[in-house]
């Protein structure tokens, strides 16, 4: 009630969708079980693929490095249990694509205790040593991206950097694992900042988090070691509020030029889960095994924040998690911009944040009418796109147009458009498409 | 796709939608003018209610007709029709014999809006169109008025209304005057009192200036039309009336006056604000605006007719794809640093 008088910053346009928490933001992080079989995909980042140093009938030890990082733009893989590699072959992925990864079959009642490797001491590691043991422990960005944390952390030459920001926003409607995270793992994230400030030279480092999460922003504010530059500032509840470049601007007031990176306006941006994890792993040398997934819908009886295991079969989570009967849509990720499955044969990897599943009921697909130019999509665009203007010249083949005169790359597809389209256009479903289709003639010689 | 005897369904993000709908919006708009079309039947009684009927039931019959025509499913309940029908209706004077109604709406329907590909593509408000056919076509007609609140109009019916297609209409008894005429021809200020509670002649659904205004504050605050429009109409022509009174007193009406009389508080509400004819940004939109608030005046003030508003409007109408050309946001990143 406050929180809504209250003036927070943020950034203009976006928009209100329900937030969709309640059921899971009061409820703590849950271990879970191993699956009978679990299934660790080579690449589950952006860039190549792993190299397994695993043989087929091996056996590993639970956070034991399965497969080393291939080149600079590539991570680690770590065992999520003790148990035998059964084999390296393909396995399904989101896309329904296949990809090769391992299939580890767990110890039964084995003490599962976590290997340790070659600890990183902030004090005493030079901001090289950090990086390396970053892609060492296998770090991606856990909010969804699953970019290497390294790569976004290596500061060009040219470029300084003065402020880190921690992105603790979680703006997606049913999704509470950083909510959850920030609750529970202040330590490590204080000791991610420590690692983080090092790595990127910067003086200070502000904890952004929606004025939905006021009870998170009490707790760091008390826990706050009184030696580091951190400050926690809250932000308004608005999507996209915790897409970097509206966080960016909602903080500092900075823009982050067209087709730039935060590191043109001197900040690097870094989730709030991705900073526990390096405050979790790094002091002890381990690596990725389990990461914290929201599993919710109303399509689950059995919602909740897990601590689930890398490679744990999507099958067994939501089985597990009591998936109703009915369920007729499964999505990764929050609703506004997570991704439809088309079989839960797939594992979970180290960018899933969140599985919500919908039964009928919530899903019937309105009618299309013809776009009457009302505006709301202009009005919404966080990036002030004419999403209208797109919509019609997507209509139209015009993709080129698209892109060279109204920024089409630009687009995120955060889907502000889409949500408030009253004409129930797929706004961006088309600029999806016409994105992949500039970018494929653009790299076409 | 089929998935161990469970159907899951794919579909493109975002999974959620905000629930707004163009039906919603159109039929907001209709709620919106019925206090409007309510005063216009007290006002002018019976003729009024036959003029809005027929004008409603013309438009909504001829797009369902054309799109039967077409063999495409059927237009008509997205109410948009329904909107320009009212529109139309409103527009009009209400002693108008019933078969130019009728004309008229068929032709504004099939002209500027099915023959443009229907809801979305009419760059024109079709409303007016219909208007300025029978504006063309009918001049005597089209300016010939009933008396306001005359103490015989739910009794009786204007000769003129049933008038048989094609012949001359008769005006016994009919010899109202509108603000602007009496203005334009005979240098009378009708007061604005009057003009915001609708005691004097004009188009059906002109006269009452209040009414209309609320409805747009209704609209305008459900985000179903951008205020900036009206605002930017009513204050340009405010602003340049109330300049051209202080330089000849006597030759120019006082700045209340031209707000408040003749089609302007219903042209400036719900016709410049359609929002398939009007531009799509906020900058836009207040350069349409201050269009069609100056066309208003040059064409009330300097013209050979009394009111200006519809031609305005579709000048601006046919101006608002180059405004959208012209005028795009600023996109983030780009130009600042």
């Amino acid at each position: 009630m406050f929180s809504a008088l209250r003036q927070h910053r943020s950034f203009a346009h976006g928009i209100h969708p329900p937030e969709a928490k309640d059921d899971t933001r009061d409820l703590p992080i849950r271990q879970f079980p191993f699956a009978p079989v679990m299934i660790v995909p080579l690449q589950q980042h952006i860039g190549k693929p792993a190299l397994p140093v695993v043989r087929e009938g091996q056996e590993v030890e639970r956070g034991q490095c399965i497969a080393e990082p291939d080149g600079f733009l590539s991570v680690a893989m770590h065992a999520p249990a003790s148990g035998l590699v059964q084999r390296i072959a393909l396995a399904p992925g989101i896309s329904g694509r296949m990809a090769p990864a391992i299939y580890l079959k767990p110890f039964p009642g084995s003490s599962q205790e976590v290997s340790d490797g070659t600890p990183c001491d902030v004090a005493t590691a030079s901001a090289e040593e950090i990086l390396l043991a970053i892609q060492q422990a296998g770090i991606v960005g856990l909010g969804g991206a699953a970019f290497p944390t390294h790569v976004k952390l290596k500061v060009p030459a040219d470029k300084t950097i003065d402020t880190l920001i921690i992105n603790g926003v979680e703006c997606e409607p049913y999704l509470t694992t950083d909510h959850r995270v920030m609750l529970e793992q202040q330590a490590d994230i204080f000791t991610g900042i420590r690692y983080l400030l090092k790595v990127t030279g910067a003086a200070r480092c502000i904890i952004g988090v929606e004025a939905n999460k006021l009870d998170v922003a009490d707790a760091l504010r008390a826990g706050l070691p009184g030696d580091l530059p951190v400050t926690v500032e809250v932000v308004a509840v608005k999507y996209p509020q915790g897409a970097e470049k509206m966080l960016i601007r909602a903080l500092l007031g900075r823009e982050v030029p067209s087709g730039g990176l935060p590191s043109d306006v001197s900040v690097v941006t870094v989730n709030v889960a991705t900073t526990a994890e390096i405050g979790r792993l790094l002091p002890h040398g381990r690596g990725i095994q389990e990461r914290v997934i929201t599993i919710g819908g109303p399509a689950i009886s059995k919602k909740g924040n897990y601590r689930i295991p890398i490679g744990t079969p999507l099958r067994f989570a939501l089985e597990y998690a009591g998936m109703a009967a009915s369920t007729s849509r499964v999505f990764l990720g929050g609703p506004m911009m997570g991704q439809a499955l088309p079989s839960l044969d797939i594992p979970i990897t180290k960018g899933t944040s969140g599985f919500i599943a919908f039964t009928e009921s919530q899903t019937r697909a309105p009618v299309e009418y013809p776009c009457i130019h009302c505006a709301y999509c202009v009005d919404a665009c966080p990036l002030f796109l004419n999403p209208s203007q797109l919509g019609l010249l997507a209509r139209a083949g015009q993709v080129e147009r698209m892109a060279d005169e109204f920024h089409l790359l630009d687009c995120f597809e955060c889907g502000s458009c889409s949500y408030v389209c009253p004409a129930h256009i797929p706004l961006v479903q088309r600029f999806r498409a016409a994105k992949g289709l500039v970018r494929k003639r653009r790299a076409a010689p | 796709m089929t998935e161990r005897g469970r159907t899951l369904e794919i579909h493109s993000s975002p999974h959620i939608r905000s629930g707004a709908s163009v039906d919603v919006i159109m039929r907001n708009v209709v709620y919106a003018l019925l206090p409007v079309a309510a005063f216009a039947i007290y006002s002018f009684g019976l003729a009024a209610a036959l003029t809005l009927a027929v004008a409603v039931l013309s438009c909504v019959a001829t797009e369902h007709w054309l799109c039967r025509l077409a063999a495409t499913p059927t237009t008509v309940r997205d109410w948009s029709v329904t909107i320009t029908g009212l529109l139309y209706g409103l527009t009009l004077p209400p002693a108008l014999p019933l078969w130019m109604v009728a004309c008229g709406g068929m032709i504004g329907v099939a002209m500027a809006k099915f023959l443009f590909g229907g809801l979305g593509y009419n760059a024109f408000n079709p409303a007016l169109v219909g208007r300025a056919f029978l504006q063309a076509a009918f001049p005597v007609a089209m300016t010939s008025w009933m008396p306001a609140l005359a103490p015989e109009r739910f009794t009786e019916v204007p000769a003129s209304t049933f008038t048989v297609p094609f012949a001359a209409p008769v005006y016994d008894g009919v010899a109202g005057a509108t603000p602007l005429s009496l203005f334009k021809f005979d240098g009378q200020v009708t007061a604005t009192g009057d003009l915001l509670l609708g005691l004097t002649s004009g188009s059906a659904g002109e006269t009452c200036a209040l009414l209309i205004l609320a409805g747009g504050v209704y609209l305008a605050l459900r985000k179903m039309l951008n205020w900036r429009i009206p605002a930017a109409i009513l204050l340009t022509v405010a602003l340049l009336a109330w300049i051209l009174h202080q330089l000849a007193p006597a030759q120019y009406p006082p700045p209340g006056f031209m707000l408040f009389s003749g089609g302007l508080m219903l042209g400036a509400v719900f016709m410049a604000t359609d929002m398939v004819a009007s531009p799509v940004t906020n900058a836009g939109c207040v350069v349409y605006g201050v269009l069609i608030g100056g066309l208003i005046t040059v064409i009330r003030l300097w013209g050979g007719m009394p009111e200006g508003v519809m031609y305005a409007i579709l000048l601006a109408n046919a101006v608002s794809p180059h405004i959208d050309a012209l005028i795009q946001p600023r996109v983030f990143g780009v130009g600042k640093s």
